[in-house]
């Protein structure tokens, strides 16, 4: 399976998308789980996880949004992904874009797309929603908001274009949050 | 004619493998086990306070957080000669046990149980008589004709809507499929109520823990969870009562489900307890501390050679020298270089300098290094731990292979020799074994944590404190894979050399010095392969040792397609 297959790839460059999937703001407000994942002990690799920490840090999380800190887990994240109803996976996401640059996918459809390794952990990932597909419980919308790495090589910082653009990332994610309609605000 | 398989990544695992196979007349001849990232995770604690290693390493691996986590402080405290209080102990093997509970039970039901379970055969399976079958061999709850009837409505409306796909390599319409539409309708059924029980688990090590899949109650010394009787926010009685109903729910699922499941894939499997033997030498170690000093332990550990029980030499302790002067690591057919004429090296003075080639059959060809005990490669994992309980007499161990075998002879005329338990069926037995073992121990130990606060004992932490110049410690663990062990090195309070010896490296890795094939490579060995486009079977061997390669190893190239290859030489 090629990687142009898995869903759309869009340079964010102050591009608005319309949002897809079973969001439709007349149901019942339904459970979001943003999930940073990544490994923080190989600089940029763990991108998404240095967004949901910034984010949780510095937004008052609320009772249908959960800001997750998911590593490089898999199964174990079952129980915080099983009957959500939106997913934003926040991911180094190595796809020949410049470094530092945001790119969102949007699957339309529930999740052959982790399958091919876009990304490492992205292995878990899949069996997971494979496993929540089957049970019946994956979450109808997912988008992963991607971030080309420029550094991954052993070490806990980030390369500094990276974290140059962690305000920008953590403004994707706040402003994705609001167009489902779960916005969420800043502590105070 | 022969036909090289590669399989590249292998799906349903953790981390990143390839496995390379060369087919000769319908078999494996030649085998490769390559583990594809880098692994250096060790030098990033270089220089740090040998406190804080515990919450860096439980990042290598993010299915095994809380096993790392504990190893770490386990060698820190090795290095220190420090004494855990007795609180401290029985609150990490609770949280070691419920992992290795919810980590097995996945493996086998999420990442194996579809190397064996057609799924698209249950749709054909009379839910009554599925029910019929399985509450003939169990009486778990989940085994009604309501509950098949459900799960077969569910099954059709998923393969239904064309989602079959997100399986990845789901062989359903093999020929090696051998399960009855019944017995796959069942199975079915279980691997959903899986999902739901390994959630106990995980409700378990975030209580005590703080915070899951990352824990935060560990320290050098002991754990910080505060045990009072009457407070909120620390380790209550109220907490520690829901504790036990998750466990209960877990020992439930284990010793009616799970030990019976695997029962019945060897009673109509059998041939596969004849086939993908990994090496015959099997090392262990003794866990679950039940004293200050890490002397007395809920399961033994030590070395078996050749299989032979009457053999076995047991550790005896934490940091016992005949484990650690035994175990080295070799790099001649591994991407690292060491400093010249060095061998192999021991762990304290093990070295990570990468030396990339390209995947060479006869030279370098993956990142995992070769760890040997003695000079040769040993089998680590659920059937070391089975023998060596074997070996010493441990009740449980020999009372939970009896009732996997009861089940076993209701479905068929055979039984499961310890000796085959050195199998691809039998590493599933063996893990079976080892849940059902884990659940005796996370019981006790909630009991010896109430004994213990009952009297009045609310001690959970030791203070450390680092001497001037250089003290060498190991953790040891019989982590959910099988031995794993870190060795620290800490020089004026400070880490000096750091290395983790992960059961996958033991299991994954390609020859040593002397050219000795290490579990994974062996086992594929003599594994037929009827559709070289399909190696089911060769997946079976593989997926039984549950690889884990993500703190094995460490990613390089993401972009390589991900595919089966198979080439006519």
């Amino acid at each position: 399976m090629s990687r142009k297959s898995l869903g759309k790839i869009l340079p964010l460059n102050g591009d608005r998308h319309t949002v897809h999937g079973s969001a439709s703001g007349q149901e019942p407000p339904s459970r979001v789980v943003v999930l940073g994942v990544g490994n923080m002990l190989l600089s940029d690799e763990g991108v998404g996880v240095h967004v949901v920490n910034a984010l949780a840090a510095q937004y008052q999380e609320t009772s249908d949004v959960a800001i997750t800190d998911g590593g490089t887990g898999g199964m174990e994240l079952l129980p915080l992904l099983d009957g959500a109803g939106h997913l934003i996976v926040v991911d180094a996401l190595r796809c020949g874009q410049p470094p530092a640059c945001i790119v969102r996918l949007e699957y339309a459809e529930v999740p052959a797309y982790f399958k091919t390794k876009l990304s490492p952990h992205q292995v878990g990932i899949s069996d997971l929603l494979a496993a929540l597909a089957f049970k019946g419980a994956v979450p109808g919308h997912v988008v992963l908001i991607g971030v080309e790495p420029a550094n991954l090589s052993l070490g806990m910082e980030l390369s500094p274009e990276v974290q140059e653009c962690l305000e920008e990332v953590k403004n994707v994610v706040v402003a994705e949050l609001e167009a489902i309609g779960h916005p969420i605000h800043p502590r105070i | 004619m022969t036909t090289r398989i590669t399989i590249d990544p292998v799906t349903r695992i953790e981390g990143h493998l390839r496995i390379d196979v060369e087919v000769e007349n319908g078999k494996i001849a030649r085998s490769w086990a390559s583990g594809q990232m880098w692994r250096g995770i060790e030098k990033i604690v270089l220089n740090r306070d040998p406190r804080d290693a515990w919450t860096i390493l439980q990042r290598i691996c993010g299915v095994c957080t809380v096993v790392h986590a504990v190893c770490s402080v386990r060698a820190v405290e090795d290095a220190l000669k420090l004494d855990v209080p007795l609180n401290a102990q029985y609150i990490r093997n609770m949280m070691l046990t419920a992992h290795a509970i919810q980590d097995h039970i996945v493996h086998f039901y999420q990442l194996s149980a579809l190397d064996w379970v057609d799924v698209v055969s249950a749709l054909r399976a009379n839910p009554a008589k599925a029910a019929r079958f399985a509450e003939g061999v169990s009486d778990w709850e989940g085994n009604s004709e309501a509950v098949m009837a459900h799960t077969q409505e569910r099954l059709k409306a998923f393969v239904g809507s064309g989602q079959l796909g997100v399986f990845a390599n789901g062989y359903w319409g093999h020929p090696e499929m051998k399960l009855s539409p019944e017995i796959n309708l069942m199975a079915v059924a279980h691997y959903l109520q899986a999902l739901e029980v390994q959630r106990c688990s995980s409700k378990i090590v975030g209580t005590l823990g703080a915070k899951t899949p990352h824990i935060q109650n560990l320290a050098v010394g002991g754990v910080s969870n505060p045990i009072a009787t009457d407070s909120e926010g620390v380790l209550t009685l109220e907490r520690l009562m829901q504790i036990k109903e998750q466990i209960d729910e877990l020992g439930a699922f284990v010793h009616n489900c799970y030990l019976v499941d695997v029962a019945a894939i060897a009673a109509f499997y059998p041939e596969w307890l004849r086939m993908g033997a990994g090496v015959n030498d099997f090392l262990s170690t003794p866990d679950l501390p039940i004293d200050t000093k890490g002397t007395r332990f809920m399961t033994p550990g030590g070395f078996i050679p050749g299989g032979d029980l009457s053999s076995f030499r047991p550790v005896t302790r934490f940091g016992d020298a005949y484990f650690t002067g035994g175990v080295a690591e070799s790099v001649k057919h591994a991407w690292y270089t060491y400093r010249k004429g060095a061998g192999e090296l021991q762990p304290w003075k093990g070295e990570t300098t990468p030396a990339y080639t390209d995947f060479q059959d006869d030279g370098k060809y993956s990142w995992v290094k070769a760890p040997t005990f003695y000079g040769k490669p040993a089998q680590v994992g659920p059937v070391a731990a089975v023998l060596a309980g074997l070996a010493v007499g441990d009740k449980s161990t020999a009372s939970y292979l009896e009732r996997l075998n009861q089940k076993v002879s209701a479905l068929s005329a055979r039984q499961v020799e310890a000796s085959e338990l050195n199998s691809t069926v039998g590493r599933h037995a063996a893990r079976a074994i080892r849940a059902c073992v884990a659940y005796e121990c996370l019981k006790a130990n909630w009991q010896l944590l109430m004994d213990n606060i009952g009297k009045g004992d609310m001690t959970t932490f030791n203070k450390p404190t680092f001497p001037k110049g250089e003290i060498m410690g190991v953790g040891q663990e019989e982590a959910p894979r099988g031995l794993l062990s870190h060795w620290v090195v800490v020089k004026d309070g400070r880490i000096a050399n750091y290395q983790a010896v992960v059961p996958s490296t033991w299991l994954a890795a390609p020859k040593n010095d002397s050219e000795q094939r290490a579990s994974y490579e062996v086992a594929l060995q003599g594994t037929p392969v009827a559709d070289p486009t399909r190696p089911l079977e060769a997946l079976r061997t593989v997926h039984s040792f549950d690889p884990c390669l993500a703190c094995a190893v460490h990613l390089t190239d993401l972009e390589r397609k991900t595919d089966i290859q198979v080439t006519a030489l």
